[in-house]
């Protein structure tokens, strides 16, 4: 995974709240085995509606997304920030997330930043007027740094943030504790169920 | 020192490692669902780094997204669907993993076949790349919905991290009228408390109106705790949970000493929630969506609203744009939005007691002119049951097609699509833009009342017809 220290660019408004993440990577796309390549898909049925803003040349190439309450909420499929990576987003600022949404983010490298309704107001408008103008986030320093150059701070669970900063795999992370699950498994473990037992029934 | 919540019982039954400043809680996965869709980069992930699926015996996998749930015997067609179905065949084999394929007669969606085969049980932890893994939660299991990457966390350690999540407990009290059920409970729950009401938290249902559920309506409650934002929701197993799982394939052996166990598991009296709801069950009516996220909902009596009704200028803006993709003006009473589509099916509505209850408000009666109607039950083996049952005859005899078991028209990743500006009353869980298919229109409400709308060729009170006389089931 890619470290993520800070992230300066374009910043894009998407001003709707709850966007689910059917509208950020509609079902028909999820048929595909690969990993990469959804970027194309993006808010496939939102695209070409008049003044849709990711359809502006002016946010081209934006690397931050600032948008509305419980964003992405609905459906856990990863495939919704994998499009949004793909696309060229690294930070999304929005006043709250969806649960998985948000931590799926954080899985590969992507940063949810919440922030207080009046300052998203803030950066929203600013983004909306002079488009094309540009942000920051920085992660090491916990600050978005506004369009208008405001510095505003923001809380990051520290755990994650330690391995955002690094790039550190979560699986080898937990894979050094391995002792311990091995230990859990022999001790503690729940008998059952068996799930390898059930090929055997009548019609599996 | 205060008693424990459910939620934290499970939660330490499980932490392999507690959570301090060098990583997070590391909790251990009893069992681990895996489906088509959100499987394949997991495993060409474990492939990639050269890991293993740590515990084989711990996972289970079927198809249910993305599976046709008519005409099986041609194979699938689709070739991207079918590539995507034969990966998890061959990830299965190559890992060992059991799986119920599209040729097994129990084959189902997942969060229907788990319980159905007893290998979702109290106390236990479960997880699955779905959102709607919530469902096992019915059993006082904690389960919750990963993305891709954590599937393939846990596939390799199984394992989870996790931060520690708040608690809610939503008190649903009364009782509920005849034609008002579990699917009622939940979306007038989500109504009062919105879609991100319980964010960050773990819901635990509890109240006379939950005690008062059955199994599969318990299953329907904790399926939806995702659309108001929960991260899982749970309900305390009490005896009605013991009677239903007894007899299934994967519980325990000695299952008397399996109960003595999961009696310890209900929240102690004093155990103290970060929050506390209240929902009255009493005064609740047949619920239905009429806009965009589950939230917009509102009891059948009663008519879409407008945008000036709302405070925040979000909100309203929020309703304008749903009141323009729904095709209303707002001010309609419920009653008169006419229908052309029936879906009965999903994870939240397409187990066997879904099915009587449909059926009772179906017997003797044909669906409207013009309307399309479908069932498609959770899982092959409810398909057979129904059939066992003579179900199957009531809905055919009214006009609705009888399907194999999948996720269908919930998601619509199938062939079973709406059609732009189509409108349907549907049992399942998300009324979002699109997600029936492309400007398709979803008005989501209890099994019943799918059945009456199709029969009145539109929204429609199920208590308007002859409930009384109708045999025991009906919710």
């Amino acid at each position: 995974m890619e470290p993520f220290r800070r992230v300066e660019g374009i910043i894009c408004p998407l001003d709707r709240s709850d966007v689910d993440t059917d509208q950020i990577i509609p079902k028909q796309f999820l048929k595909r085995v690969e990993r990469t390549g959804f970027g194309q898909f993006l808010f496939w049925d939102w695209r070409g509606e008049e003044g849709f803003s990711l359809d502006r040349p002016e946010y081209a190439g934006a690397p931050i997304l600032v948008t509305g309450r419980n964003f992405g909420c609905g459906s856990s499929r990863e495939h919704a920030p994998w499009a949004l990576e793909d696309a060229g987003f690294r930070a999304v600022i929005a006043p709250s997330f969806a649960d998985i949404f948000s931590n799926n983010c954080t899985k590969i490298g992507m940063v949810p930043v919440t922030l207080p309704e009046e300052d998203i107001r803030e950066i929203m408008r600013e983004a909306t007027e002079n488009p094309g103008c540009t942000a920051a986030v920085d992660l090491e320093r916990k600050v978005v740094v506004t369009p208008g150059g405001r510095e505003i701070p923001f809380e990051f669970d520290e755990v994650v943030r330690e391995r955002l900063l690094n790039g550190w795999d979560d699986i080898a992370l937990t894979l050094a504790h391995e002792d311990e699950i091995t230990r859990y498994e022999a001790e503690r473990e729940r008998p059952g169920p068996v799930t390898t037992a059930l090929t055997s029934l009548p019609g599996a | 020192m205060a008693g424990k919540t459910l939620f934290r019982k499970v939660w330490d039954a499980h932490e392999v490692r507690a959570a301090d400043s060098g990583g997070p809680a590391i909790l251990f996965v009893d069992l681990h669902l895996v489906h088509e869709v959100t499987s394949p980069q997991a495993f060409d992930g474990l492939r990639l780094a050269g890991r293993r699926v740590r515990r084989p015996d711990r996972t289970m996998s079927t198809v249910d997204h993305n599976v046709p749930t008519i005409g099986r015997e041609k194979g699938i067609t689709d070739d991207l669907s079918r590539a995507q179905v034969e990966a998890l065949e061959r990830n299965c084999k190559e890992f060992g993993i059991p799986l119920f394929s599209i040729r097994s007669n129990r084959q189902g969606i997942v969060h229907v076949i788990g319980p159905e085969l007893g290998v979702t049980q109290p106390g236990m932890t479960i997880v699955c790349g779905d959102s709607h893994t919530s469902t096992h939660g019915a059993f006082g299991a904690l389960a919750f919905g990963i993305g891709t990457s954590e599937v393939e966390h846990v596939l390799a350690t199984q394992t989870l991290t996790q931060a520690m999540p708040k608690t809610m407990r939503i008190n649903i009290d009364g009782e509920t009228g005849l034609g008002v059920g579990a699917k009622d409970l939940i979306l007038g729950t989500i109504g009062q408390i919105g879609v991100s009401g319980a964010q960050g938290y773990v819901i635990e249902y509890a109240g006379s109106a939950i005690r008062a559920l059955s199994m599969e309506g318990r299953m329907t409650v904790c399926n939806m705790s995702i659309e108001g934002g929960g991260r899982a929701g749970m309900i305390a197993p009490d005896d009605t949970t013991y009677a239903w799982l007894e007899g299934r394939p994967a519980v325990p052996g000695d299952f008397q000493a399996a109960v003595e166990q999961w009696r310890t598991l209900p929240s102690d009296p004093g155990a103290v929630f970060d929050r506390e709801v209240h929902v009255d069950a009493a005064s609740l009516e047949p619920q239905v969506t009429w806009g965009t996220t589950p939230g917009m909902v509102a009891p059948i009596s009663g008519r879409v609203p407008t945008p000036e009704q709302y405070d925040d200028a979000a909100d309203r803006d929020g309703v304008r744009r749903a009141l323009d993709y729904m095709g209303l003006k707002g001010g309609e009473a419920m009653e008169d939005i006419a229908i052309d589509t029936v879906f009965i099916g999903s994870c939240t509505n397409a187990r066997l007691s879904d099915l009587r209850d449909a059926a009772t408000v179906l017997r003797g009666k044909r669906v409207a002119p013009g309307i399309r109607a479908m069932v498609v039950p959770g899982s092959m083996q409810v398909k057979a049951q129904a059939e066992a049952e003579g179900l199957d005859r009531v809905f055919a005899d009214a006009g609705f097609e009888w399907r194999d078991a999948g996720c269908s028209m919930c998601l619509a990743m199938n062939d079973d699509v709406l059609q732009p500006g189509e409108r349907c009353a549907s049992t399942s869980n998300r009324n979002f833009e699109g997600r029936q298919g492309k400007g398709g229109r979803t008005h989501l409400v209890s099994p019943p009342m799918a059945a009456a709308a199709a029969v009145a060729g539109h929204l429609v009170d199920v208590r308007s017809f002859d409930l009384d006389a109708a045999p025991a089931g009906v919710a």
